[in-house]
C-alpha cells in the first residue's frame, strides 16, 4: 500500500472510531429526548401531579383516568417481595461460594449461576403460568395464582444471578488480612463472616442489591405473564397487580398513535427510566466506594 | 461440652449458607427439569422443520426459529461494528477528558435502561420516524441498540488485557496506529471479543419486550425471512402461545416445546462462549 | 567518526514531573553505546525519545533537538512511521506478535511495502543467529519459542527493516545467563552494520559489549566516555559509587 494511503487510512479511522463513540451519546440522548418530548405532550393534557398521585388507571373508559399510583405501587410491591426472597438467598450463596466452597464446587456453582442468568425472561414468565402460579393457587386456596407473589418469586429468580455475582466479587475482594486478624482473636469462621467480612463488603453488597432492584423494576415479560395485570391498588401479595412495564407492554400494542393514552405510556416509561436510573446510580456509587477502599 | 456446642452451631451456620446455595441451584434445576421433561415430548424433527399449522395448534415452529436466527444475525450486524469500534475508540484513542467520561457514563446508563424502553425507542425511531414499519429490520436495529453497551464493555475488557508491549512491537516496525490495532491488537483480543459477542447475542435472542411493538407477529404465512416484513420469533411465540392464544390449554405442549428449543438455542450459544473463553485461557499469548 | 544519532538540550516531562534535564548526547556510527544509571534515572525515557515512542503518552512534553544525522526526528513533516523504520527497537521483554515466526519478520516488511520473500526472511533470521534453530518451523507460532529465541526473533524483526540505528531497552533483563551471552554475541556482531544504543542494568554487560558508556542520574548526564574509562577511571565520585554497586 502506498504510504499516503496508509496515512489517510490511519486518520480516517481515527475519526470513524470517534464517531461511533459519539453515536453512543446520540443513542442515549435520543432515548431521553423521546421520553421527554412525549411526556411533555402528555402533560399538556394531564397535570403531572394528578398523574403521579391519581388512584385510578383507566385510560380507555368514557372518562379516561390517568392515575399511575396503582402501577407504581404494583411495581414497588413486586420488587419488594422479590428482594425479600433474593437478598438473603443471594448473600448466603455469595458467601458460600466465596468463603466455604472448594475450588471444585466453585467450578460447578459459577457456571450454574451463569446458566440461571441466561434463561430468557419469557421462559421464566412461562413457568410462572404453568408451575409457580398453580402452586400458589393450591397452597393458598385461590382460584388462580397470577398475583404479586408469583411475580415476586419469578423476579427473585431473575435478580439472583446479578446479586450473587456482584456480592461474591465484593466478599471475595476483602483482604485476607482482615479475616486473619479476626481468627487471631479467636473468632470462628462464621463470626468472622458475619462480623468482619460482610460488614467490610457492605458497600459492594448494597451495590449488588441496587443493581438487582434495577433489574427487577425494569423487567417486563415475567411480570406481564405472571401477575394477572389488574390495574387496581393491590392490598397484598395475593392480589393481582399490573406493573409499569406490563402496562406499557399491554397497552402500546392497542393504542392509537399520538393520543393522550399513547403519550401517557411514554410518561410511564419516563418514570420507569427514572426509577431504574436511580437504582443503578446508587449501585454504581457504592461500587465505586467499595473499589476505593479495596482496590485489588 | 464446649466442643460439642461449637460443632452443632457450626453445622447450623454452615447449613444456612448451604441451604441458600441449594435453593438457588434448585431453582435452576426445576426450570430445566420442567421444560425438558414436558418439552421433550413435543420435540421431533417435524416440530423443528415444519411451519405452524391450523391456527398454530398443529405443525412445528420452523417460522419462529428462522425468525429468531435471522433477527439475531441482524442484531449482530448492527451491534458488532459499532460496539467494537466504540470500544477501540475508548481504549486506544480516547484521552481522559470530560467527553470520554460522558461517553462512559452514557454506556453504563444504557446498559441499565429497561428493555421495554428500548422497545418504545425502536417504535418511535425505526418504525415511525424512519418509516421502516413494524419489520424485522426495525426489531433487529432495536435489539442491536440494546446489545451495544454490552458489546462495548466486553470488547473493551478484551482490549485492555492486551499488554502495551504488543502495541509497541507493531509501532516500532513502522506500523501506523490503525495498522497496529487492525493487525495486532484486534487479532490478539479476538477470543475475548468473540466471547462477549456470543454472550450478548444469546441474551438478545431471548429478548421479547423490545420486539413486542417493533415487528414480532402473532402469526405469518409460510416460513418468513423477509427483512422488511413482520416476523415470528421464538420468545414472542412462547409468550403468545401461553397468554394470547384462543385455546391456551390445547397449545400448551407446543409452548413447552418452544420453550425447550429457545433454552437450547440460548444455552448452546452460552456454551460456545464458555468454550472460546476456556480455550483462550489455555493458550493465552 | 560519524555522529549518527544525537540529542541537544533535550528536556522531557510527564505532566508536572521533569524526567530528563538538558541532555546532550551523541552516538557514533557502528558503535555500541550503553546507557547506565539507577532505576528511574531516565535512561529508558531517553532511549524511547529517539523513535518517538512518547507520542503514545498525551502528557509527555518534549523540547530540544533530536537528530538522526541531519534529520530532525520531531519535524512535523516527517512521518513517525518513517522514523521508526529507520530506528528499530528491541524491548525489555520479548514481544513477538501472536503470529507465526515467518509472519513476525514479514509484518514490518509488508506494511512498509518492502519485499518480504523467503530469502529476505532467511537473511534477517541468519543475522539474528536464529535461522538454524527455526528453519523447519517457520509456520509455528512465535510464542512457542523459548525466551531467548523470542528475543532474537524480535532482533531479527528489527533487523529485517534494514534500520540505521537499533535501540535496545534492557534486552537481556528477562533472560537466563546462557541466552544473555548469545544475545551479547549477536549485538557485537550487529554493530558492524548498525549503530546500537543499549540500556542496561548489568554493569558486566556494559563492560563486555559497549564502546562508549553514558551514566545518567536523576535525569541528567553525569558522565560519559569510553567504556573502559568510565569503569576503570571515572571522573565523578557518583559514577564510581554506582558502578561499584553502592546504590542503584
Amino acid at each position: 500500500m502506498r504510504f499516503k494511503t496508509r496515512l489517510s487510512l490511519d486518520i480516517a479511522f481515527k475519526y470513524i472510531f470517534k464517531i461511533t463513540g459519539l453515536l453512543v451519546l446520540a443513542a442515549l440522548a435520543g432515548i431521553l429526548g423521546m421520553l421527554v418530548y412525549n411526556s411533555f405532550s402528555f402533560f399538556m393534557d394531564v397535570r403531572p401531579f394528578d398523574f403521579i398521585t391519581g388512584m385510578e388507571w383507566n385510560p380507555t373508559g368514557k372518562n379516561p383516568k390517568y392515575g399511575m399510583l396503582p402501577l407504581i405501587v404494583s411495581t414497588t410491591l413486586v420488587t419488594f417481595g422479590a428482594m425479600l426472597i433474593a437478598i438473603p438467598l443471594g448473600i448466603g450463596t455469595a458467601a458460600f461460594i466465596s468463603e466455604y466452597a472448594s475450588a471444585k464446587v466453585k467450578n460447578i456453582l459459577k457456571p450454574m449461576i451463569e446458566m440461571l442468568a441466561a434463561v430468557p425472561s419469557v421462559v421464566i414468565g412461562f413457568l410462572g403460568i404453568v408451575l409457580v402460579g398453580p402452586g400458589i393457587a393450591d397452597l393458598a386456596n385461590l382460584p388462580n395464582g397470577l398475583n404479586a407473589l408469583n411475580g415476586a418469586v419469578l423476579l427473585a429468580v431473575m435478580a439472583l444471578p446479578t446479586i450473587i455475582t456482584i456480592a461474591e466479587d465484593a466478599i471475595h475482594a476483602i483482604p485476607k488480612t482482615y479475616k486473619e486478624a479476626s481468627y487471631a482473636l479467636g473468632a470462628t469462621k462464621w463470626e468472622t463472616l458475619c462480623k468482619v467480612t460482610i460488614p467490610a463488603a457492605a458497600p459492594g453488597i448494597i451495590a449488588a442489591i441496587m443493581l438487582g432492584v434495577g433489574r427487577a423494576v425494569g423487567e417486563t415479560m415475567t411480570v406481564l405473564m405472571a401477575t394477572g395485570n389488574a390495574a387496581l391498588l393491590p392490598d397484598g401479595m395475593f392480589d393481582s397487580v399490573k406493573t409499569m412495564t406490563a402496562t406499557i407492554a399491554i397497552e402500546m400494542g392497542e393504542v392509537p398513535y399520538r393520543t393522550t393514552h399513547y403519550f401517557a405510556l411514554y410518561a410511564i416509561a419516563t418514570v420507569l427510566f427514572g426509577m431504574t436510573l436511580v437504582a443503578n446510580l446508587v449501585g454504581e456509587y457504592f461500587i465505586n466506594r467499595f473499589r476505593k477502599y479495596h482496590a485489588a | 461440652m464446649q466442643r460439642k456446642k461449637f460443632k452443632l452451631s457450626s453445622a447450623v451456620e454452615w447449613g444456612t449458607l448451604l441451604l441458600s446455595t441449594g435453593l438457588v441451584c434448585f431453582f435452576l434445576i426445576v426450570i430445566l427439569l420442567e421444560i425438558i421433561m414436558k418439552g421433550s415430548g413435543s420435540l421431533s424433527w417435524n416440530f423443528i422443520a415444519d411451519i405452524p399449522r391450523e391456527g398454530m395448534t398443529k405443525g412445528g415452529i420452523l417460522t419462529p426459529i428462522i425468525g429468531t436466527v435471522l433477527l439475531t444475525m441482524l442484531t449482530a450486524l448492527f451491534s458488532i461494528p459499532f460496539g467494537v469500534c466504540c470500544a477501540i475508540y475508548l481504549n486506544e484513542y480516547a484521552e481522559n477528558n470530560w467527553l470520554t467520561r460522558i461517553i462512559r457514563a452514557a454506556i453504563r446508563n444504557l446498559s441499565g435502561v429497561p428493555s421495554i424502553i428500548y422497545g418504545l425507542f425502536g417504535l418511535a425511531l425505526f418504525v415511525q420516524a424512519l418509516q421502516f414499519g413494524t419489520s424485522m429490520l426495525a426489531a433487529g436495529m432495536t435489539l442491536g441498540l440494546l446489545s451495544l453497551p454490552y458489546i462495548i464493555t466486553t470488547t473493551e475488557e478484551a482490549l485492555m488485557r492486551i499488554p502495551a508491549s504488543m502495541r509497541e512491537a507493531a509501532l516500532a516496525v513502522g506500523a501506523t496506529k490503525f495498522e497496529t490495532i487492525k493487525d495486532v491488537v484486534i487479532p490478539s483480543a479476538m477470543p475475548g471479543i468473540l466471547t462477549g459477542v456470543v454472550l450478548t447475542l444469546s441474551r438478545a435472542a431471548g429478548e421479547t419486550a423490545p420486539i413486542l411493538f417493533t415487528g414480532a407477529a402473532f402469526y405469518i404465512n409460510g416460513v418468513g425471512g423477509a427483512v422488511n416484513n413482520e416476523f415470528m420469533a421464538l420468545p414472542y411465540h412462547l409468550y403468545m402461545l401461553s397468554t394470547q392464544h384462543q385455546s391456551i390449554e390445547e397449545v400448551r405442549p407446543i409452548a413447552y416445546g418452544t420453550a425447550l428449543v429457545l433454552i437450547i438455542v440460548v444455552f448452546l450459544m452460552n456454551l460456545t462462549a464458555f468454550y472460546i473463553r476456556y480455550k483462550y485461557r489455555k493458550n493465552e499469548y | 567518526m560519524n555522529i549518527k544519532l544525537s540529542a541537544q538540550n533535550l528536556n522531557i516531562s510527564f505532566g508536572q514531573k521533569q524526567v530528563l534535564k538538558n541532555i546532550n548526547v551523541a552516538f557514533a556510527e557502528n558503535e555500541i553505546t550503553a546507557l547506565i544509571g539507577p532505576s528511574g534515572c531516565g535512561k529508558s525515557t531517553l532511549l524511547r525519545s529517539f523513535n518517538r515512542m512518547h507520542d503514545l503518552s498525551p502528557d509527555a512534553k518534549i523540547s530540544g533537538n533530536l537528530k538522526l544525522e541531519d534529520l530532525d526526528l520531531y519535524d512535523k513533516t516527517v512521518p513517525v512511521t518513517e522514523i521508526r523504520k529507520r530506528i528499530g527497537m528491541v524491548f525489555q521483554k520479548a514481544n513477538p506478535f501472536p503470529k507465526s515466526i515467518y509472519e513476525n519478520i514479514a509484518y514490518g516488511l509488508k506494511i512498509n511495502n518492502l519485499p518480504h520473500g523467503i530469502d529476505v526472511i532467511e537473511k534477517a533470521l541468519r543475522e539474528a543467529f536464529l535461522w538454524e534453530e527455526v528453519k523447519n518451523d517457520l509456520k509455528m507460532p512465535a510464542t512457542r519459542l523459548s525466551g531467548g529465541q523470542q528475543q532474537r526473533l524480535c532482533i531479527a524483526r528489527a533487523v529485517a527493516l534494514r534500520p540505521e540505528v537499533i535501540l535496545m531497552d534492557e534486552p537481556c533483563s528477562a533472560l537466563d545467563p546462557v541466552s544473555t551471552l548469545k544475545i551479547e554475541e549477536l549485538i557485537m556482531h550487529l554493530k558492524k552494520k548498525y549503530t546500537i544504543t543499549i540500556v542496561t542494568h548489568n554493569m558486566q554487560q556494559a563492560q563486555r559489549i559497549a564502546d562508549k558508556t553514558v551514566f545518567l542520574y536523576l535525569g541528567e548526564v553525569k558522565e560519559e566516555g569510553p567504556t573502559s574509562q568510565i569503569f576503570n577511571n571515572p571522573k565523578e565520585e557518583m559514577t564510581m559509587n554506582y558502578i561499584k554497586g553502592s546504590f542503584g
